[in-house]
């Protein structure tokens, strides 16, 4: 089955059983986090769920490991900035 | 080769130990059968405390730690590197008889009491209805294995040798005495050796034939996702010091969270007698995590990345063994800190390397002395 979810409000095809990370880098995208100091771009790295380099915010929950999470149907993926936590600094 | 001191233990006791012979200028050779800050340190959070201390020895000792580590954060880079944060303690009483109890601890320490209605004002994410606090400016944190790291740079510049990954297998006598140890590669002649084994310092005494009860006690730390600064101080339940001084070996738990310049919180503090099994305890971990909630309700929302565990080298008088050992003379230890340590290890190794040099010391050795656990068995 093939679905759709979507990336900063642009649509990502994927398939049944890839990850998010899988769906992204399958559509050429690369960076979907920036680093808590530096503001550095990250994505995949170890792919495997170790490294935490490819955190991400899905449906409204930061700090998902996109490498790990599988792809839904309708998923709203978004580029986490920093700790994805910013509320909590209010 | 030849050394004034031989220190077995490449962890934060060692190394501390390592810095402030060689500051005495004596020569120093630290060998670990590991990395460093490979066994106990490793495992270990960080604190620098003394709101958590009984009066007497222990407080003493880390009165004397807190100056020492005041000292060394002047280093340049030192306290930038080695995450060494002045962010104070702050421990909440959810009782009027538990904050009467707190009140009572202040004495010796610079401490402050924190009516309920200001808890907020030092940590605007704590849970309400709390009894009161007190405020405790001296408590310090720091980033164990970036310091042991740190101090043992300083010491191989003073001229100490540095060996890991060379386990003591034995060690070289001459009559009753103490002259050095012995590797699978060398023999290292020594003035005196070092004990500084952390939960395994028994193993060592026992390598000179004497006895040093020094047991692990398991402890886990949850680790969360990294945040902004929400948690501003270290923030403990007042009930964490019964805690850490009680004798039983059956699961303890009582919150300390606190926040590090990584983002990450720091959820601790179990404390379970349980041998050397490293066994996962989710009766520890969730145990933790309830703990947290409650004194940070905010972090029912928050991810745990991680746990670790440690074994915290736990003497049954709860206080260290730093000293000579005249049951095998040219025998020292600095060891047996239990939860305590980190902070613990800059007192230790100021004290020790004065005793070494044969100089008066700052505080009396007497009450960590190696041999005080005979009489107890006598």
């Amino acid at each position: 089955m093939t679905f759709t979810i979507t990336f900063d409000g642009r649509p990502i095809p994927c398939r049944d059983g890839w990850t998010i990370g899988a769906a992204l880098t399958a559509s050429g995208v690369v960076a979907w986090r920036t680093t808590r100091a530096a503001g550095r771009p990250r994505g995949l790295f170890c792919g495997i769920g170790v490294c935490f380099d490819c955190l991400v915010v899905v449906n409204g929950q930061p700090s998902v490991r996109a490498c790990l999470a599988a792809a839904h149907p309708g998923d709203t993926v978004e580029t986490q900035h920093g700790t994805g936590r910013d509320d909590l600094a209010r | 080769m030849g050394v004034d001191v031989v220190v077995i233990g490449a962890g934060i006791v060692g190394a501390a130990c390592a810095y402030h012979a060689t500051r005495a200028g004596l020569t120093v050779c630290v060998i670990d059968r590991g990395p460093l800050a490979g066994g106990t340190t490793g495992a270990g959070e960080g604190n620098i405390l003394v709101s958590d201390k009984e009066p007497g020895p222990e407080l003493d000792l880390a009165l004397l730690s807190h100056r020492v580590w005041r000292e060394l954060a002047e280093i340049p880079g030192f306290r930038e590197r080695a995450e060494l944060e002045p962010k104070g303690g702050l421990v909440v009483a959810d009782t009027e008889e538990a904050l009467r109890a707190l009140d009572e601890r202040r004495a010796g320490v610079l401490a402050e009491l924190v009516p309920a209605d200001a808890l907020r004002d030092r940590e605007p994410h704590l849970a309400p209805g709390f009894a009161g606090g007190c405020f405790f400016p001296q408590d310090l944190q720091v980033q164990p294995m970036v310091a042991t790291a740190l101090l043992l740079r300083l010491a191989r510049e003073a001229g100490a040798t540095v060996l890991t990954g060379e386990a003591v297998t034995g060690l070289t006598r001459a009559g009753d005495r103490v002259t050095g140890v012995r590797t699978a590669r060398r023999e290292v002649a020594a003035g005196a050796v070092l004990n500084c084994a952390g939960t395994w310092a028994g193993e060592v005494a026992a390598l000179a034939g004497v006895r040093l009860p020094v047991a692990p006690r398991r402890g886990f730390v949850l680790v969360t996702e990294p945040l902004p600064r929400v948690v501003r101080h270290k923030v403990y339940l007042a009930d964490y010091v019964a805690d850490v001084a009680s004798d039983s070996a059956a699961l303890q738990a009582s919150p300390v969270v606190e926040g590090t310049p990584a983002g990450t919180v720091l959820i601790g503090a179990t404390r379970e007698r349980v041998g050397f099994d490293r066994a996962w305890s989710p009766a520890a971990i969730r145990a933790l995590a309830a703990g947290a909630i409650r004194l940070f309700p905010f972090l029912a929302e928050v991810l745990a990345l991680r746990a670790y565990r440690g074994f915290r080298p736990y003497c049954p008088d709860h206080l260290p063994v730093i000293g000579p050992d005249p049951r095998a003379p040219g025998l020292w230890h600095a060891c047996g800190h239990e939860g305590a340590g980190i902070g613990l290890s800059a007192g230790t190794g100021h004290l020790l390397a004065q005793a070494l040099r044969g100089d008066p010391t700052d505080l009396p050795l007497y009450p960590f002395r190696p041999e005080r656990f005979e009489a107890v068995a006598a």
